[in-house]
């Protein structure tokens, strides 16, 4: 890995961290926010940025952690961490069944039967309404939202959870692709079939690629429930499987800052929209048209294509 | 009643949304045979038709006859115009890559579904029916003098619902014969097979694309209009429209039309059905477990060639 990789991503880590002190309170709660969602979607990007896997039913990974943990908190009164840790494995258990049927298909197939797996985790989510409250989802009791005697829910806590779960799965996944698999997983998404000249197991390497994504995406929902203490049916929604795609297509589908930059950029834009005008979706709207016209590779891979070619 | 009247019903309702459904497929399954691109906005475009519906059938006034009417023949026009602009203005761009027309398709649909609100408002509003008498249907029974008919109460169906069943039946099979028999057609075809080899021989594939764009989402807001007078127009209509024709297309058989009816008519009636004699959540859940499980063991949809 060179220098200039290091720099550049343990530069962004140092400038959140930094972030921390001079943020004033209002965007100090969004960029609490942003980073979890943004490993969220680093935890997509993992899947159809480097491995050319496009799900499009990643939210029941998410849900499956938020709902892990939360329901953990909830009905055994665990406390944040071994909660957190549940929430993990649901989402990892979770995401090798899925893979382990999804995976025999490919592309569009693959897509749908993701899609049809997260709505039926959805409606299960609201079938089970006496354990799950349904579509009102339900408050994480707050004598469990605790490490160490620290309350998750205060501010400057919350920030620094979410600074250091962001900086372990940026650094992790970076040392990831920069590794061996990381590479035989863009050689796959590359060329599939030459890779299986080359002896790889594909769909083995595939798998693993998906429960990764999976248990990131379940390490985000799991911390989002513990640190904005609420769970809901709406997480596991259609609409947060596209969440994903959208950050990671938007800010560089395969680029290692892509995923951060995406979410900022969204969650600003639909920020400041609202404050504007009603019609905030109108200009989400536009702006996606206007980048898929003008930046295809999304605002990393633009940076890629033009000024750094080695931007990982 | 029986359970045999019963299920005569809900098998009767589930005709009526397995026609809707035929309809609103055939057009994205067109689209995706022609194109080779997912239109995310599609369901969008079947609000659209719905919503306009209303707009044109109160703006007229006068008799629900001549309203309706002429919203069979405004709205599909005016959808696809204004679909086949989109194509040619931004999906063109593209290149029609698929990756980057789901995104620039989810926009699409943000923007039509934020237009709709601000002009046509969140209420739902129905349009009437042209015609809307009841016709109670027949149950035959084994009395003591052998079989004879009798009308159980509740099992009817309105004249309006069996127009929607014929109406889309004769669409689709009208497009079908379009698409194998018409000069059109062929160029379509032509088009779907090898883009660069039509383009050799002097087809405009440009138009073509921006035409089978404008056309799938004309059927899209056809089966929006037949839709209104039995579900009113809502702004958020789409998204459920859309998964559920997802749904059909893929079990189908990407870009098979005859995959599309056989698969819109099996997903119509077990929804159907399914939903009056069992908990509908529970329902959805095993169905949409099912299909999940004949894509992963039958990736090619029922009626899809192996290599697509």
């Amino acid at each position: 890995m060179s220098r200039r990789d290091w720099m550049l991503h343990l530069g962004l880590v140092a400038l959140l961290l930094a972030l921390h002190f001079v943020l004033p309170a209002y965007h100090h709660g969004n960029m609490a926010r942003i980073m979890v969602l943004a490993v969220y979607a680093m935890g997509y990007n993992l899947a159809f940025g480097y491995s050319g896997l496009l799900s499009l039913g990643h939210a029941m990974f998410f849900a499956a952690g938020m709902y892990g943990t939360g329901l953990a908190s909830l009905h055994l009164g665990w406390s944040a961490a071994p909660a957190w840790g549940l929430g993990l494995v649901c989402g990892a258990a979770l995401a090798l069944a899925v893979g382990a049927l999804a995976l025999r298909t490919a592309g569009v197939a693959f897509m749908i039967v993701t899609l049809m797996f997260s709505q039926a985790f959805y409606l299960a989510i609201l079938y089970f309404g006496d354990l799950t409250h349904g579509d009102e989802g339900f408050v994480l009791p707050a004598a469990t939202r605790q490490v160490a005697g620290l309350a998750l829910g205060g501010e400057g806590i919350r920030y620094l959870v979410a600074w250091g779960l962001f900086s372990v799965c940026l650094i992790g996944s970076l040392w990831l692709v920069r590794h061996r698999f990381g590479r035989v997983l863009i050689a796959i998404r590359e060329n599939a079939e030459r890779a299986q000249l080359l002896g790889y197991d594909i769909r083995a390497r595939k798998l693993v690629a998906l429960v990764l994504s999976g248990t990131m995406s379940a390490a985000a929902g799991g911390a989002y429930g513990v640190l904005f203490g609420y769970a809901g049916a709406s997480f596991a929604a259609v609409q947060y499987s596209i969440f994903p795609l959208l950050y990671v297509l938007l800010g560089g589908a395969g680029t290692m800052i892509g995923p951060f930059l995406g979410t900022l950029f969204m969650f600003y834009l639909i920020d400041i929209g609202t404050g504007i005008t009603q019609a905030y979706m109108l200009l989400a709207g536009v702006a996606l048209v206007l980048l898929t016209l003008f930046a295809p590779q999304g605002i990393a891979g633009e940076l890629r294509r033009r000024i750094w070619s080695r931007l990982p | 009643m029986d359970f045999g009247p019963y299920l005569m019903l809900a098998m009767l309702e589930g005709a009526v949304l397995a026609s809707v459904l035929a309809l609103m497929a055939s057009g994205l399954s067109l689209v995706f045979g022609v194109m080779r691109v997912v239109n995310v906005a599609h369901g969008e475009f079947y609000m659209l038709g719905a919503v306009l519906a209303w707009v044109v059938s109160t703006g007229l006034g006068g008799s629900p006859v001549v309203g309706f009417a002429a919203a069979l023949v405004v709205a599909p026009l005016a959808v696809g115009l204004l679909a086949a602009a989109a194509d040619a203005t931004i999906l063109k761009r593209l290149d029609h890559d698929p990756e980057r027309v789901i995104v620039a398709t989810i926009g699409l649909l943000y923007i039509v579904q934020q237009a709709t609100l601000m002009g046509y408002g969140p209420e739902a509003r129905p349009v009437t029916a042209p015609f809307n008498s009841r016709i109670a249907l027949p149950w035959i029974e084994w009395g003591e003098g052998g079989p004879s008919l009798y009308y159980p109460w509740g099992l009817s169906i309105t004249s309006y619902k069996l127009f929607v069943i014929a109406a889309a039946a004769t669409l689709v099979a009208a497009l079908r014969l379009f698409m194998a028999r018409t000069r059109t057609g062929l160029i379509m075809r032509a088009t779907q097979l090898d883009g660069d080899m039509a383009t050799a021989f002097g087809i405009p594939v440009a138009r073509v694309h921006a035409g089978v764009f404008g056309a799938g989402a004309a059927l899209a807001a056809l089966a929006g209009v037949l839709v209104v007078p039995i579900q009113q127009a809502h702004y958020l209509m789409g998204g459920e429209a859309l998964l559920l024709s997802f749904i059909v297309v893929i079990i189908g058989g990407l870009g098979s039309l005859a995959g599309t009816v056989v698969a819109a008519i099996l997903i119509g009636m077990s929804d159907g059905v399914i939903s009056v004699f069992f908990s509908p959540t529970l329902a959805k859940i095993l169905a949409t477990l099912l299909v999940a499980l004949v894509l992963v063991f039958r990736p090619q949809g029922l009626f899809g060639a192996r290599d697509r």
